[in-house]
Order: C-alpha cells, then structure tokens, then sequence
C-alpha cells in the first residue's frame, strides 16, 4: 500500500478492480464501510463476477477477467478528453512534460525494440532525450510531440468507450458512469483509493494492471493524499514481509537485487544502482544504494566482508537468468534439472498451476522437505487419494521430509502487513507435539551444513563457514535478536549527520545513519527503525492519533522511517500548502514540514527548492510512462490472456502477451476457444484462507465443499441443475464440483458475441476436514507476468459439462 | 431451574405468578444492518465457538448458505438472496443474518406449556431453559419467524440467546463482537433506533427510497431489528415476515381463552403431570397438528402474510 488501511475512510471514491476486498480482506474492509458510512464515499467494483464486494457497492461494472488496461486506459482516455485532471499535480509531479528520445513508436501492438524470438526488448528507445546539461528534456508546455502526455494521448486514443465495451464486456453506460465517478476525484480536495490484490497480479500483464490504476490516480492527483493511493491489499498475513526481506530469487533484503553474471564485481554491480538525478537538484535516494548493500554484506559476514574483499562480493550468488521463480523451477525438476526442494510454510502442489506438471516434477526429484504446521498436499503428494490424487505410490521414488513448524500464534515475531506496518506479537500457546519453530529448523540445517564444509570442505565453502551466526544460542536464534540484526548496528564508531560520534555495538535510529565504509551493519535497510536504543518500536500499541488522520504514529512501526502514507510532499501544493486543509497531513511552516505524517522528502527543503515529491525516482516525480524499467512496455498495452475466448481487437496480430516468458511445453499445453469456449477464472472465499482453513472444524462447516459458479444462461445451455456435480476441464486437467448456478456471473457481450465466465474457488484439495476436492490449478496455464513471473490463475480457458459425483462423494 | 428468583425476569412462559417489580434492566437491541453485511460469516463462526457448538460438516447445495438451515447447532445464519430490482434493473444480493429477533410479544413464549422453559429478561432477551423444555414443538409454531429447532439428540429446543450470558456481563453478543464491517452493532434499543435513522438516512440518499428500520409492531417490536434496503419488502430477504404476528391459535389460546384457562389450569397441571409420568412427554396428535397448520396458514392469508419461510 502507498497508504494505509486507516486511510481508506478518508476517501471520496474507492474502487475495488483487481480484488474482492469485502470476500478475501473482510477486516480491512471495515474502512471502506466506515468511507461510505461517514465520508459520503461511493464504492465502484469492477470485476467478471458480482461478489460479495459488489453487494455493498454504489456502482457495478462486469468486465471479462484479463481486460483491465483497455478499461483502465479508456478511463485516462476519458479523464484526458474531458480535462478532468489536477492540472498543477501533472505539470509538477509527474514526468508528463518529460520528452522521449527520437526513435520511439508503437506500431500494432508492439513498442520499438521487439524481439520475437526472446519473446524481449531492446529497450533503447524507449529513454528520455537527454540535453546538453546531461538532464533530461522537458517541455513544460507538454506540447512537444514526443512528450510523455503528447505520446500518453496516442497512445489511449483507442481506447473508447465503444472499445472498451467490446473489449471488456462492460456496458458503455456502465463504464461512463464508472469514468464519471472517478473523474471527480481530480479535484483537489477529493481522492479516490484504488484497492486491488491478486485480480490484478495475476495475469500474464499483472504489473501493466497495476499500472494502468497508476496512470489513472496520477492524472487525478491522487497518489500520496490522504483517502488516495494505490492500496495492494495483501493475501497472507505476511506477504509484503516476504517481499521486503527479499524472499525473491533476484533480491535481497530491502528491494536491492541479486548480482547477475555481467556484473562479476562489486564496482561494475553498483555502478548501474546509484541512480544519478535526471532533473536538477532532486533527490534520487537510490543514490544511497551503496550505503543499504555494504550494511546489509556486513550483517551477513561481519568481520569477513571488508573494503578489501568489496564487501564479500564474490559471496552472493550470481543470476544466470533472469529470476529462478517457481515457473522457472518446476519446469527444471520437470527436466530432472532441479532435484531437491525445501518447502517453507506453502503447498506448491495446490498452489502452482498445472496440478499435472506438478506433480511430475515433484515425481522426478530425489527428495523435498516440507516445513508446515499443517498436513499439505504437497507433503502427500505421492500418496493415493482415488480421483483426487490419482497416483501410483509404487512409481514414485521421491523422499520425503515432512518437519512439523509452530503457528504463528505459537511464536513470538513480527508480521507485516498491507499497511507496510511491523506489528509485533507475542506467544499465545505451546506448539504441540515435536513441532518447531521455522528458526530452530533453518538454524539446525545450516549448522549441519556448515559442519559438513569445515570437514569435508568443497568448491567454495567461503560463504557458508564465514556466515556471521553469533547468536547466544546457535542452535535457535531469538525473534529479537534477529530484529535487532534487521534494523541495524554500529560495527565501528562512525558519525551520525549531525557529526556526534556514534560508538560501536548501538542500534542505529533509521536508515539516514547507515554507511557505506562498513562501520555500519543492517540486515534490512527500510525496516530501520524496528528495533533501535530505544527498544522495540514494533511492539508500541499507542493508538493515539492526533488530528483523526488514520496515521497513529505510536502504533506499531511502518517502512519506511515510521512513514505511513508514501509520497506525502504530493499532498500539498508546489509551494508547501496542503491541496486540502481537510486532508493535510503535512506542510511547509516557513522553516521546515511538519504535519500529522513523517515527511517523505527532506525536512528542511523548503518548497522553492523544486525538489520534486517522489524522491526516489531520479525524476523526482511520478511516471506515467516508465523509461526501461518494465519488460513489457512503457506503457500499459491491452494484451488478451495466454488464453482468451476472443482474439486482441486491439492489436489482431498479437496473441498472449508478447514479453511474458513461456516455456516450449507449457506453449503446447494452451487450449483455444474452440474446444475451451469458457473463461475461466480462480479466486478465494472469506469462510476460508487458502488451503489451511480446510483444517479447521468451523470453516469447514461454513463452506463445505467445493462448487463452481455459473451463469443460469450457462447452466441452462448446458443443462446443468443447481446442486449438481459438473465436470470442469482444460487442456491440462480436469475437475469434478458442485454446481453453483446464480445471477451473479453473467454472460459479457464482448464484440458482440457472449462470453460465459466460469468461476472456481480454490479452498479444496485431499487433506483437511472438508469434503475433498479439487483446486483449481488442476487446470492454471505455466505462464507468468513479464516482470514477476506471477502465475496467469486469473484468466484462462475451460470447458464444463454435467457429470456424475466422484465415487466417494455423497450425491 | 430459572424461576422469579433472578430479579431480571418479566415473563415466564405457561406461569401466572405476577414477576417482580423492582428491579428494571433497559432494553438492549442489536441491529443489523443489512446493507453494510458482506456475508463473511463471521458472526456464525463466533456463535459456534462462543456457544461451544460444532455442527456438522455438510455438502454444497447449489448455494453460499452453509449450514443449509437453522439447526440445534446453529443459531444463526447468514441468509442469500440474488434479487434483480425491477426499478433499476440492478442486481442486488441481499445478505441477511437470520435468528431469533427476541420479540417484546414472543410467540414461542405464548405458545409454550412448560413452566419457565421460556424466559424474557427484563432488557428484552427471550431465552430457552433447556432444562425446563418438554420438546413439545410448541415454540416452533408459536414463532412467526420459524427459529427454533428441535435437537433430535435431546428432545430440546435452541436457539440464539442473543447472548444473555454475555450480555449479562456488560459484553455485546459474540456476533456484534465478531462482525467486522460493523453490520452487526448492540447497545440500548433506543440508541439503536437512533442509529438505524442515520443509516436509513444515509440510504436514501443513495436512491433506496423505501430504506427503513425493521422492528414489527405486530409482535410489539424486537430486540433484534434489521435496517433495510426495502423495508416496504422485507419479505425480498429470504422470506422475512412483511407483518409477523403471533399465530391467531397462540393468541387465542393465551387471549380470550385465558380466563377459562386460568380455571382449567389446576386441573391440567394434574392431569399434565400424571400425563407425563404415565405417557412420557407431551406430543401432538397428528390430527390437532393439521388443524392447527390449517387455521393458522388460513388466518395467514386473510392477513396477507405470505412470506413466512420454510
């Protein structure tokens, strides 16, 4: 989230698109009830289906699942045309005026630089002309005609209504009355929160949705305003803990990357980091890059990464492709090329798409360990459970460990949440059984591990025997102790910026302190500030919150610097005055800003600095068009899904999404509407949370069983009763569940012609209370967005036939 | 055995002891409000624990109703209707938590022939004393909103107790305390009726003219009331009653006949007791039952109260 929970009372308009925040968010969404309880706010929802979302909703828009920027750019086409837009927030917070460099164009679908045989681009083109003063150019007229809002306009021009409808399924009126809505948000004192999840991520395109909602929300002025924001609401408890401590193949701690193979030392890694200011004077606090690696190599290795050694450099691992993600994973197990998998708190076999491909590669491996409280599928993945697990044990030589962990509940840590909030909690109970903490796990294995090297040795055992691991107990490292590690320390005494020497072994107040001469150590550098010499800041419960913002700024601690809303200089005007008295949150006073939040700019840059508000951008401000910085374009482009009921109006030519990777056997596995006509589409319910609720007596009786949802225009078609068993199939499985017939799906014109939408939920597999069933990846393409490689679950092809009930089913 | 002994009872059901004066609680109501309910069930899921209740695992029927039914187990019940307003050509999914609304004229209480198996609390909570109920059935006819249900296990019937336990203690029903978009909220009736104006306020003006407070007056209001989108139809929401009334059966039994009752009751005391030791308990001649299904659903459509669900 850019803002916070709390703040969604604040807003004028919310949409939810890309989510179903009242189904999978229900406790978060208590602030959406709150806007349209005591702000007057209209909440629209757009989605394929109307959810338990919509119910509450001001306005409904259906849209076909995978169509999102085509709508989404209609809206900016639409704010463009009608001069609905902050005009001042544009011109001076964001790179409209910016001018590409010559040689750019979008041509049927494609943007310059396409490669189709890497399925790539050579991103040349796609830069900012630079001048002579080595800035880049900007005509603050915005009437150059390769400036980005010249290049924006083209670039949605063909995005009309009329588009969108046919495109999208969404009803003309409908989407002008959506278009309407939010375009009264460009006023300055009003804002709209965009709140989206997983209906955006997703998708083949999932970083280009989310886009398209930020092209839309700059051009209104709503990005870092109170009630505004681009709010991702996360799916588990600590999902944005998991990407801020760097659980990705290419990152570590922190967003800072894993080297790749071309940058085989430190001087050539960081020289392409330390972002340099495109414009005069800004910030551009990448350039800070150094500071954040060299803290975080020296909470690794300690003593052993020295100035000398470039900070043990040569320790990380060096990317020879661009991410080992999961797709990219199973398909090397599926070749017998990845042979082991450690399995921490998550049940690939239900997770992953193409239950299929799964469960051959987890077939072809030598072992797995599954570290889990609970019995996962994919522990059992080689046992028999009749048609839904129909597998020969006898075939399947795989070892299997399974390592039982506590719950959260049964141990103390920190969680972070949508909020970007650190909370701190406590134990609640005793774990039963032999069951042991992630930590105590992790610590023992590697313990092993590092033994086995001091022994035996090996290629390179240097990483791993000068690990920094001098916690009191080696065996089981504290919560805290790991805590203050992440927020960071002094390793030698070093000057904070005021000059006063800071001695060596005290906790560091925040980030601004870290160096990079290695006197510093932080495992973490945006959770800086968690855990200082002051104590514990996670674990402050001071609700207080002056000024009814939302922001309490004693409750917990937020990333970055305890600031809860992102962005927030963007709040007030180019000279320092809030847009809005009713939604400061800060302002300039003559001398320094001041206000209800952290200020996310420097405190004493007064305003005629033309400091711009986003400071980590080298711009300084917003973008609406993003340079290289996305594989698949600078713009949001309306691509179909891998699979689609109906080819690209836009663009005829193109099929799936042209930058997003697909392996050759996963390309041969895609169905076409000929023999798929459905769209399908998978998602969660509130009774449960994913796939461990099935475990839980009162969930299971909330929601039993599993079903599929229909349109009665389907159902009649097909001949399917209400209650009844139907058989769902794609080109890589097929699934038995309940039929669940009703007036909430209904069949979208697009171009014309219907398209029916099929709806699985995913809360069912072979284990738990509930009765068995099937997830819906049995049947997921292996596709990923370009950038994250987040799998295509939300929009993919089936068809659906009646059938009779799985032999142990009760009729 | 729940007698005039607690200070907090004002009705006792088949008792003619005038209840004690002395003491009177204010009443409590909790109020749903409907149009801010996502069906996230969570008040089920709280009823359950804070009840200690686990009913059975069921199937999926077609539907997002799980338990399918009020049972023995579960008192309450988050009630789905796919509705295609004719007005505005919207759909709209009307989610309503169903369960006892705790009449000020309950007709459980009327009907029921066991001394003190059916209370009102002074602050308006009609309870069940399980220890004192026969499973005679009377309740479920006597009530206009078809809540009670009848433990095959126990011969005894539940239902929701709007958390008297709690309430009694200074605490909001598990349901109000679970409910996470504030649908559900408890306080004094009237601060209640103050709140449900603001909303019905707030709904007209998003173009629900007929918004209004459910709290029928045939049955002397509730203690539970519902704001509405259409209050002008309240049966739109899984078959609430447009007009509940206690079954004409119960008043009369309790009205007009009473008179005679209060002679005859001596005598059915005895007989009811020798009844019982010899026969067992009570049950409904098969005969009596139609009969009384009969008039009743005739006195049902002369009032034009078709809405009663099943």
């Amino acid at each position: 989230m850019t803002n916070l929970w709390m703040d969604i009372k604040h807003a004028d308009v919310i949409t939810v698109m890309g989510g179903n925040a009242a189904e999978a968010h229900p406790c978060g969404f208590k602030w959406v009830v709150e806007a349209k309880a005591h702000n007057n706010a209209k909440l629209i929802v757009v989605d394929p289906r109307f959810t338990r979302t919509a119910s509450v909703a001001d306005l409904y828009c259906p849209i076909r699942q995978g169509t999102d920027i085509a709508f989404l750019s209609g809206v900016a086409k639409y704010l463009l045309d009608n001069d609905k837009l902050q005009h001042r927030y544009v011109s001076a917070y964001t790179n409209a005026g910016y001018v590409v460099r010559e040689g750019y164009d979008f041509q049927d679908g494609l943007f310059t630089g396409y490669d189709a045989d890497k399925r790539d681009y050579d991103k040349t083109t796609w830069d900012y002309e630079i001048g002579p003063d080595g800035y880049a150019v900007v005509d603050e007229t915005m009437q150059h005609p390769r400036c980005v809002m010249q290049l924006l306009k083209k670039h949605v021009s063909i995005y009309t209504p009329e588009m969108v409808e046919k495109i999208c399924g969404s009803p003309k009126e409908t989407f002008l009355k959506v278009c309407e809505l939010m375009a009264t948000t460009a006023a300055p004192e009003r804002t709209m929160a965009s709140l989206y999840a997983l209906g955006w991520t997703h998708h083949s395109k999932g970083s280009q949705n989310i886009r398209s909602m930020c092209v839309v929300q700059t051009l209104l002025g709503n990005i870092g305003m109170l009630g505004g924001g681009m709010q991702a609401l996360r799916g588990h408890s600590n999902i944005q803990g998991l990407t801020d401590i760097g659980l990705m193949s290419n990152l570590i701690p922190g967003y800072l990357n894993i080297p790749v193979e071309k940058e085989p030392d430190y001087a050539s890694y960081i020289a392409k980091r330390q972002f340099k200011p495109l414009r005069p004077g800004q910030t551009s606090y990448w350039q800070n890059y150094n500071k954040f690696f060299v803290s975080f190599q020296k909470a690794m290795w300690g003593d052993k990464a020295t100035k000398e050694n470039d900070w043990a450099y040569d320790y990380l691992p060096k990317l020879d492709v661009p991410t080992y993600d999961v797709l990219r994973g199973f398909e090397l197990a599926k070749q017998g090329k990845m042979t082991g998998y450690v399995i921490q708190g998550f049940n690939p076999l239900m997770s992953f798409p193409n239950r299929a491909k799964m469960t051959e590669a987890f077939s072809k491996m030598k072992f797995i360990v599954v570290m889990d409280p609970l019995k996962t599928e994919t522990a059992r993945f080689w046992e028999n459970h009749g048609e839904y697990n129909d597998v020969d044990p006898t075939k399947i030589q795989t070892e299997v460990f399974e390592l039982p962990t506590t719950l959260f509940v049964e141990e103390e840590g920190s969680l972070s949440n949508s909020s970007r909030w650190l909370q701190w909690h406590w134990q609640a109970q005793d774990a039963p059984g032999e069951c042991r903490s992630d930590i105590e796990i992790m610590s023992e294995i590697f313990l092993r591990i590092r033994n086995a090297y001091k022994k035996d040795g090996g290629a390179f055992p240097d990483a791993i025997v000068n690990l920094k691991w001098d916690y009191a107990i080696a065996e089981s490292p504290t919560p805290t102790e790991l805590a203050r590690e992440l927020n960071g320390y002094t390793v030698a005494p070093t000057p904070d910026l005021n000059g006063t020497i800071i001695p060596a072994g005290k906790q560091v107040d925040g980030f601004a302190q870290l160096k990079d001469d290695g006197t510093t150590a932080c495992g973490c550098w945006i959770y800086s500030g968690c855990y200082t010499e002051k104590g514990n800041t996670m674990a402050r419960r001071d609700n207080t919150d002056p000024g009814d913002r939302g922001i309490a700024p004693n409750w917990a601690f937020a990333w970055p610097a305890n600031r809860r809303v992102l962005y927030n200089r963007a709040s007030c005007d180019p000279e320092g005055r809030p847009w809005s008295e009713k939604k400061k949150l800060i302002e300039w006073n003559g001398k320094q800003w001041i206000g209800f939040d952290v200020p996310d700019y420097g405190v004493t840059v007064a305003p005629d600095k033309g400091v711009g508000p986003f400071i980590l951008n080298q711009e300084g401000v917003a973008r609406l068009w993003t340079r290289g910085l996305m594989r698949d374009g600078p713009f949001p482009t309306h691509y179909e899904p891998f699979e689609s009921p109906v080819a690209n109006l836009a663009f005829p030519r193109i099929k799936g999404a042209p930058a997003s990777r697909i392996f050759k056997d996963d390309l041969a596995d895609l169905g076409d509407a000929k023999d798929f006509p459905y769209a399908a589409t998978s998602y969660r319910l509130t009774e449960h949370f994913h796939g461990w609720t099935k475990h839980a007596r009162i969930n299971a009786i909330l929601q039993p069983e599993a079903f599929v949802e229909i349109s009665e225009e389907l159902a009649k078609e097909k001949g399917i009763a209400k209650g009844s068993w139907v058989r769902v199939w794609s080109k890589r499985g097929s699934l038995k569940a309940k039929a669940l017939v009703t007036k909430r799906i209904k069949p979208l014109i697009c171009d014309g012609k219907p398209v029916h939408v099929v709806g699985i939920p995913q809360h069912w597999g072979f284990m738990g209370l509930t009765k068995k069933g099937w997830h819906p990846n049995s049947l997921t393409p292996v596709v990923g967005d370009a950038n994250t490689e987040t799998p295509e679950f939300k929009a993919w092809l089936v068809n659906i036939e009646p059938t009779t009930p799985p032999s142990d089913a009760v009729a | 055995m729940a007698d005039y002994s607690s200070l907090d009872i004002r009705q006792r059901s088949a008792s003619t002891e005038t209840p004690p004066e002395i003491r009177r609680q204010v009443e409590v109501a909790k109020l749903i409000d409907v149009s801010k309910c996502i069906g996230c069930k969570a008040c089920q899921s709280a009823c359950e624990e804070w009840n200690d209740l686990r009913d059975d695992i069921g199937v999926n029927t077609g539907t997002y109703q799980n338990p399918h039914d009020l049972t023995p187990k579960s008192w309450t019940l988050m009630r789905f209707t796919e509705y295609e307003n004719p007005e505005t050509n919207n759909l709209e999914w009307l989610i309503r938590k169903d369960g006892c609304m705790h009449c000020t004229e309950p007709g459980c209480l009327k009907a029921c022939p066991s001394p003190g198996a059916i209370v009102q609390y002074s602050n308006g909570i009609v309870d069940f004393i399980e220890e004192n109920c026969i499973g005679c059935g009377y309740c479920v006819k006597g009530c206009p909103f078809n809540i009670p249900r009848i433990s095959q296990t126990d011969h005894k019937a539940y239902k929701c107790t709007l958390c008297s336990d709690r309430v009694a203690v200074g605490q909001a029903p598990a349901c109000a305390k679970a409910c996470p978009t504030g649908s559900i909220m408890f306080g004094t009736k009237q601060a209640m009726i103050e709140q449900a104006e603001t909303r019905v306020e707030d709904l007209k003006s998003r173009g629900f003219a007929h918004a209004g407070l459910y709290d029928p007056a045939g049955v002397g209001g509730t203690h539970v009331m519902y704001v509405l989108h259409h209050a002008d139809q309240p049966s739109l929401y899984a078959g609430l009653p447009n007009d509940p009334k206690i079954s004409p059966l119960v008043a009369f039994w309790k009205g007009g006949a009473k008179v005679f009752g209060l002679a005859a009751m001596g005598f059915a005391a005895v007989a009811g007791f020798f009844h019982y030791v010899t026969a067992g308990p009570n049950e409904v001649v098969p005969e009596e039952e139609e009969e009384a299904v009969e008039y009743d659903e005739a006195k049902r459509r002369e009032t034009g109260d078709e809405a009663r669900p099943h």
